[in-house]
């Protein structure tokens, strides 16, 4: 398949400005609306890697994985819920066992990187040498090595 | 022809490709040119595009230097010994010298990372840092997309050619390609041209052939366009010969790091004998890299491919064990083993804990099955294929040194990541830190480089109307058949993808090959590659997104052929595990530890191979 919609939940992201999310994120642009019935699907099973960027953005939760049938048995299920910045998985195996697991994604708020902050290379004088912006603060050594400082 | 329109975009530097490399080099860019127009134009959209697009569990390339676990030399070292002697010195060293303000950065945007009690990172093996990753490359996106502006940031567009200069075709001027969703053309005219696009998935026949074809072990997003969109301009290459071949979890392709460097977990044959032990005499044919500890990543792969080819399989990785010898009965640390066993797949390869779960492998009571997979030609993570590059002015030798940082042979032309050869073990952050030193050294290019590049209208006209001709090959001929895929007069990118796989698999040392050829074997490969390459001017597209597969189609289809051309050059055996040479198959250091380098002349439609000494700089 290997990611699949439930026709029940998927609302094409009604509202949203960037449209459907599954169609806006997918790395392969796999993911895209049928005309008729206004609800996503994969369009190409055979090159998705369920890498899960559709299902972790879903707001609906309405994108699942069957695995792929080369090789997955069937019954199985592994299913992520965005939490405050991280996820909680749930895994469900073929035999019924159920496991749950919940990790960090990030320790800062979405939006929140200052990119250059507090750097001090100037970027007329310093960018004829060897260092890059932000290694005086950030590279955690007080020189660049170079080979002959470094024999 | 009716063609759509076309958007011209002028800049100064363009970043082609949206990964760890190039979001690096977005984020340089801007600093060093604050006054210079930078434009990145990408595939998907670079919250999730590239091979990290899913997440990682590790970063791979950290030397701690602030804790003094290692220096640039010692990654010298390292990466020269894991490559069977041969990698840019000058090029790995600079890489390691920079990487950890790259990772301390990472960090500051929002990067989990393990740590010790004492604040300390912790560590899984030598250059190896455990992170909470899933998240790792929207949190490296969101940076570069604040440094270059929205208006410069051009999502779903596929690049498909670079464009040279009208006057000299021996510099950059830009590139061009199409929206993948809507009826359009983009031509980017640019000073500076950054390559921060993939190596190479999906060029061998995979193991698994049908929906499994998207879990290839490199990114399925990874179509080897840094090398088909540098080689038919003339760029010179690398170790395009050189590929990696992974030991994975059979079948979902989890990573196996963590396992064997923080598990400490073993891989067993059905005898339950473990390669390392048995097959351990077999390092010394490989001296000096066999002897030396770690033992390369190909000659454990040579050990282990020994008991498959001699009927021992399956080999089990005895995570059980491991898991058991961590937990020592105790319930609460089980917890926590298993927590982090699972989050190792979880953060980066979904895939393969939907594929426990479906096997009902519970990790601590069930071990797993490994594999060899089928070969990728990259020039991150282990392999080191790719453009043949400037260093940097304060350690490379002349030879391997001119004017600018990461630039290649084409004037104007940097590469970072996959796109730069003899360069290995960068990983992700190794790449984004090659994608920062390139893109500091093409701002000094432009500012250095102030006259306009000049754009041949015609030869813009021919490449859209060969770039379109896919969707026109369809409209014309559809009516010669009733089934759209059989049709005597065009192909779909689909079908030649597959005889592209079968061409490399069984005539470039594939797995079904037993990763084995020889020269006349790569010469008859050639020959059919050769016929397929004619073959692509009758590809077929019914829509956008199927115009996107022939272009990607026709990028692997250049690393292919490059990567035999490179194996028939060099008659040795450097890297048993990856591949053999019957005709050579011994490691022949006094003759081949020397880099071997093409370049494509299109007038001539003829390759030209030659070898680059190797230098030794670190003693």
């Amino acid at each position: 398949m290997p990611t699949y919609v439930d026709p029940h939940a998927c609302n094409a992201c009604a509202g949203l400005e960037q449209g459907p999310l599954c169609v806006y994120i997918c790395p392969n642009d796999l993911m895209v609306l049928n005309p008729d019935s206004r609800k996503g699907f994969n369009q190409e099973p055979g090159m998705c890697s369920e890498c899960y960027a559709c299902v972790k953005l879903c707001p609906e939760e309405a994108i699942h994985v069957r695995g792929y049938a080369d090789f997955v048995p069937l019954g199985a299920s592994v299913q992520p819920r965005r939490v405050e910045q991280g996820l909680t998985w749930t895994v469900r195996f073929r035999d019924g066992r159920e496991l749950q697991f919940t990790y960090p994604s990030r320790t800062t708020p979405v939006g929140s990187s200052d990119p250059y902050k507090s750097f001090t290379e100037d970027p007329t004088q310093d960018l004829r040498n060897q260092s890059l912006a932000g290694e005086s603060l950030w590279l955690g050594v007080d020189y660049l090595p170079t080979l002959q400082s470094n024999p | 022809m009716a063609l759509p329109s076309t958007e011209t975009v002028e800049c100064d530097i363009l970043i082609i490709g949206g990964g760890m490399s190039g979001c690096g080099a977005a984020f340089e860019a801007k600093y060093w040119g604050q006054d210079l127009r930078v434009v990145m134009v990408e595939k998907a959209v670079i919250e999730r595009s590239g091979a990290t697009g899913e997440g990682l569990s590790a970063i791979n390339c950290y030397m701690g230097q602030r804790y003094g676990w290692n220096t640039p030399e010692d990654f010298v070292h390292y990466v020269v010994n894991d490559m069977m002697g041969l990698a840019r010195e000058d090029l790995v060293y600079d890489v390691g010298r920079h990487v950890d303000a790259s990772v301390h950065l990472l960090e500051e945007w929002g990067l989990p990372v393990w740590k010790k009690d004492n604040g300390e990172y912790e560590r899984i093996g030598r250059w190896q840092i455990p992170i909470h990753g899933e998240s790792i490359k929207p949190i490296t996106a969101e940076p570069a997309r604040k440094a270059l502006g929205a208006e410069n940031l051009y999502e779903r567009v596929a690049v498909t050619h670079l464009l040279t200069d009208a006057n000299d075709a021996e510099r950059i001027a830009g590139a061009i390609g199409f929206a993948v969703r809507e009826n359009k053309f983009y031509v980017f005219k640019a000073k500076t041209v950054i390559i921060t696009t993939g190596g190479a998935s999906n060029v061998f026949r995979p193991r698994s052939v049908n929906e499994g074809l998207g879990r290839t072990w490199y990114s399925v997003f990874a179509t080897g366009s840094a090398y088909g969109l540098m080689i038919p301009i003339g760029t010179e290459m690398t170790q395009m010969e050189h590929r990696f071949v992974p030991t994975r979890f059979k079948d979902g392709y989890g990573p196996v790091g963590m396992w064997f460097q923080y598990f400490h977990a073993r891989v067993t044959n059905a005898l339950g004998e473990d390669y390392t032990v048995t097959r351990e005499s077999e390092l010394k044919k490989y001296a000096p890299y066999g002897l030396a500890v770690p033992t390369p990543t190909p000659l454990r792969n040579h050990q282990m491919f020994m008991d498959i080819r001699d009927g021992l399989g399956p080999m089990y990785m005895h995570t059980e064990e491991a898991m058991q010898n961590l937990a020592q009965g105790d319930p609460a640390k089980m917890d926590q083993v298993r927590n982090e066993a699972w989050e190792d797949f979880l953060d980066m390869t979904v895939a393969q804990a939907l594929t426990w779960a479906a096997q009902n492998i519970a990790p601590e009571v069930t071990p797993s099955e490994v594999v060899l997979a089928e070969p990728y030609i990259m020039g991150s993570h282990s392999g080191e294929a790719g453009a043949w590059v400037s260093g940097p002015q304060d350690v490379s030798p002349p030879d391997y040194f001119w004017g600018y940082n990461r630039m290649t042979t084409i004037q104007g032309l940097f590469a970072a990541g996959d796109g730069v050869g003899a360069a290995p073990h960068k990983f992700s952050s190794g790449s984004f830190t090659e994608g920062r030193l390139a893109a500091k050294a093409a701002v000094a290019y432009t500012l250095d480089h102030v006259q306009e590049p000049t754009l041949s209208e015609a030869h813009i006209r021919q490449l859209q109307e060969t770039i379109w001709a896919p969707l026109e090959t369809f409209a014309k001929h559809r009516g010669v058949s009733t089934a759209d895929d059989i049709n005597p007069n065009y192909i779909t990118p689909h079908q030649g993808l597959v005889r592209l796989q079968k061409i490399m698999d069984e005539y470039a040392a594939g797995t079904s090959a037993w990763y084995t050829t020889n020269g006349p074997t790569l010469e008859r490969g050639i020959a059919l590659i050769e016929m397929f390459r004619e073959d692509l001017q009758h590809l077929a597209a019914r829509d956008l997104h199927e115009l996107m597969r022939c272009w990607e189609l026709v990028h692997r289809a250049w690393v292919g052929e490059a990567h035999m051309r490179h194996m028939l050059h060099r008659q040795e055996t450097r890297w048993p595990g990856y591949y053999y040479r019957a005709d050579y198959p011994d490691l022949d250091d006094a003759n081949w530890r020397v880099f071997v380098n093409s370049r494509y002349r299109a007038g001539s439609n003829q390759w030209e191979l030659i070898t680059k000494p190797y230098v030794n700089l670190v003693k």
